[in-house]
């Protein structure tokens, strides 16, 4: 479905500020495959994501979805295929736009917009019955301006707007992050029942490791732009916090070594 | 008084296209004080040469809707930042103007053009005249919330509002761009064109500080009518283009000479930009905030 091939991407190329941000990163999703990733600061998770959606185009290496080659296509060119939720929940909407208006953008994920009705009846049914499956009573707030609504009401709608059309990949960029702990927990819940309903082959980015074992089919942690653990399966389920830290520890001891041997 | 009512009307049309850039959009253009000569210039030359009027505001709204998409073209293509772009493309068009026209004053005397069958029938500075303007505005009105409210419009909203929400359901923001501004200078070129058989006559330098009436009437109608609901703003941006024109007229008649008006548009300007943070104003609840605090308390948040 996804696939990543030896990538790698440095910002401010040339000056002092250079940073490496992906070193030859490769990574290849099956269909419906849920991967989380966690990784420190400045690991490169925020840029393997922006990758895959086109924000960022990579120095080396490709990015294929479907067997299509799309390393050079820009992000609206490939938002048909690809879903995403931002950190910010004021990211993922139009805050001076209807919840209908902010539905019916969604609904035309990727297709030819032309001058049609933007919302039309039928599309309001679709959307109540939609908003309903969140519980949180937006299908009687239709006409209600996404602005008026708080973090997390805005995070589940934009998980709704990046899932009811249908895309193939959905990318989740700690998503969760900016949430109280119950918001974040409703919102997470929401993200495992959309994944499975429409079978959405996941990419989701998270500081947080409890949730990072919770969900999910596949754990990968990543490290100064490299895929460092990557387990899944029988392995996943059995992982703990303490299994993770111990494999930061021992990734960045490593590379505490190379560097002692070096001097 | 009459006269600003028709003049504010018909000025409404300019400023609907000022309200999309401005607004909608979150783009400054002042492209506006450029394509709006570009579409009386065109007008007149086309009804001097014999062309149906009705023809000459087609092409004139063309020629405007061309000036748009230029401005577009340097801001997405050119990475122009676009204040820069509209006044570039303003300045271009000031020769491209002299070029159409021919002369810096063209009058439109004698010749046939849709106000003529009103001021024949003496219905100018009457009743009719002004139903026939406000009917024409409303119009207009409707057809932009029509537009707004389509596939594309909706797109054209969310690019003003949140580009890269947008950009993430799959639409080329560059050129939803290009299409506002294109929409927005063409309704401009369109109100010169009838502002020219208006006053009967296509003059260099009618478009010149055009841009503040008509971010005055956005901001003196929106300041009335509060509402983020398109169907409200463009009809308070309606209701701000004639209560513009009735206080320029104001000014006029309490002794300030016509070479006045330029500061007076400014002053205008500012003060509906500061009249609303003054804070004695700001406590005075408008009719729309009482409602709208009455459903949010009932709601439980507020934005």
């Amino acid at each position: 479905m996804l696939e990543l091939t030896t990538i790698s991407k440095t910002f401010f190329a040339g000056t002092v500020n250079e940073r490496l941000a992906l070193r030859d990163v490769s990574l290849r999703l099956a269909p419906a495959e849920f991967v989380t990733v966690i990784g420190s600061n400045g690991a490169g998770k925020s840029t393997l994501l922006n990758i895959v959606a086109g924000a960022l185009t990579p120095d080396h290496g490709s990015v294929q979805i479907d067997g299509r080659d799309v390393t050079r296509l820009p992000d609206h060119r490939r938002a048909r295929t690809i879903g995403r939720v931002f950190q910010d929940p004021m990211a993922g909407t139009a805050p001076s736009m209807t919840i209908e208006e902010n539905l019916a953008i969604a609904y035309a994920r990727g297709q030819r917009r032309g001058l049609h009705r933007g919302v039309t009846r039928s599309k309001r049914e679709l959307f109540r019955t939609e908003l309903a499956s969140l519980e949180l009573g937006l299908e009687h707030r239709l006409k209600t301006t996404v602005g008026l609504l708080s973090g997390g009401q805005r995070q589940a709608l934009s998980l709704l707007m990046a899932t009811f059309s249908e895309p193939k990949i959905l990318l989740l960029d700690e998503h969760t992050a900016a949430l109280d702990p119950r918001r974040a927990e409703l919102v997470a819940g929401l993200t495992t029942a959309a994944v499975r309903r429409h079978r959405l082959t996941t990419l989701m980015v998270t500081h947080n490791m409890d949730q990072a074992l919770r969900l999910g089919t596949r754990l990968i942690m990543m490290h100064e732009g490299r895929i460092v653990v990557d387990i899944e399966g029988e392995r996943k389920r059995r992982a703990t916090v303490a299994d993770l830290l111990d494999a930061f520890e021992r990734v960045k001891g490593a590379e505490l070594d190379d560097r002692t041997l070096l001097q | 008084m009459i006269g600003a009512l028709e003049l504010g009307l018909i000025y409404a049309l300019m400023a609907l296209g000022v309200y999309l850039t401005f607004r909608i959009l979150d783009f400054p253009d002042l492209t506006v004080d450029g394509s709006f000569t570009t579409g009386g210039g065109t007008a007149a030359v086309l009804i001097l040469a014999g062309t149906s009027p009705w023809v000459a505001m087609l092409a004139a709204t063309g020629a405007g809707v061309l000036a748009g998409v230029t401005t577009g073209l340097l801001h997405t293509k050119g990475r122009i930042n676009p204040l820069l772009a509209g006044i570039l493309t303003q300045i271009g068009l000031y020769s491209i103007n002299l070029r159409i026209m021919g002369a810096p004053n063209l009058p439109l005397l004698r010749e046939e053009t849709v106000i003529t069958p009103l001021r024949d029938a003496g219905l100018l500075g009457g009743a009719v005249a002004v139903a026939i303007f406000a009917a024409m505005a409303l119009v207009v009105k409707l057809v932009l919330d029509w537009f707004l409210h389509t596939d594309q419009g909706l797109a054209l909203q969310a690019t003003g509002d949140n580009e890269r929400m947008i950009r993430s359901f799959g639409v080329n923001t560059d050129r939803t761009k290009i299409i506002g501004l294109a929409v927005s200078n063409g309704l401009v070129g369109l109100c010169g064109a009838v502002v020219v058989q208006y006053q009967g006559y296509a003059n260099i330098e009618m478009g010149i500080g055009l841009i503040i009436a008509g971010l005055a009437s956005v901001i003196v109608g929106q300041a009335l009518i509060p509402s983020r609901l398109i169907v409200w703003a463009t009809l308070a941006v309606v209701v701000g283009s004639v209560l513009y024109r009735l206080a320029i007229q104001v000014a006029l008649q309490v002794g300030l000479e016509a070479q006045d008006m330029k500061l007076i548009s400014a002053v205008l300007v500012v003060i509906a930009l500061l009249l609303p943070q003054w804070s004695p104003l700001r406590r005075l609840p408008t009719l729309r905030s009482l409602t709208r605090s009455a459903a949010v308390s009932a709601d439980g948040e507020g934005r």
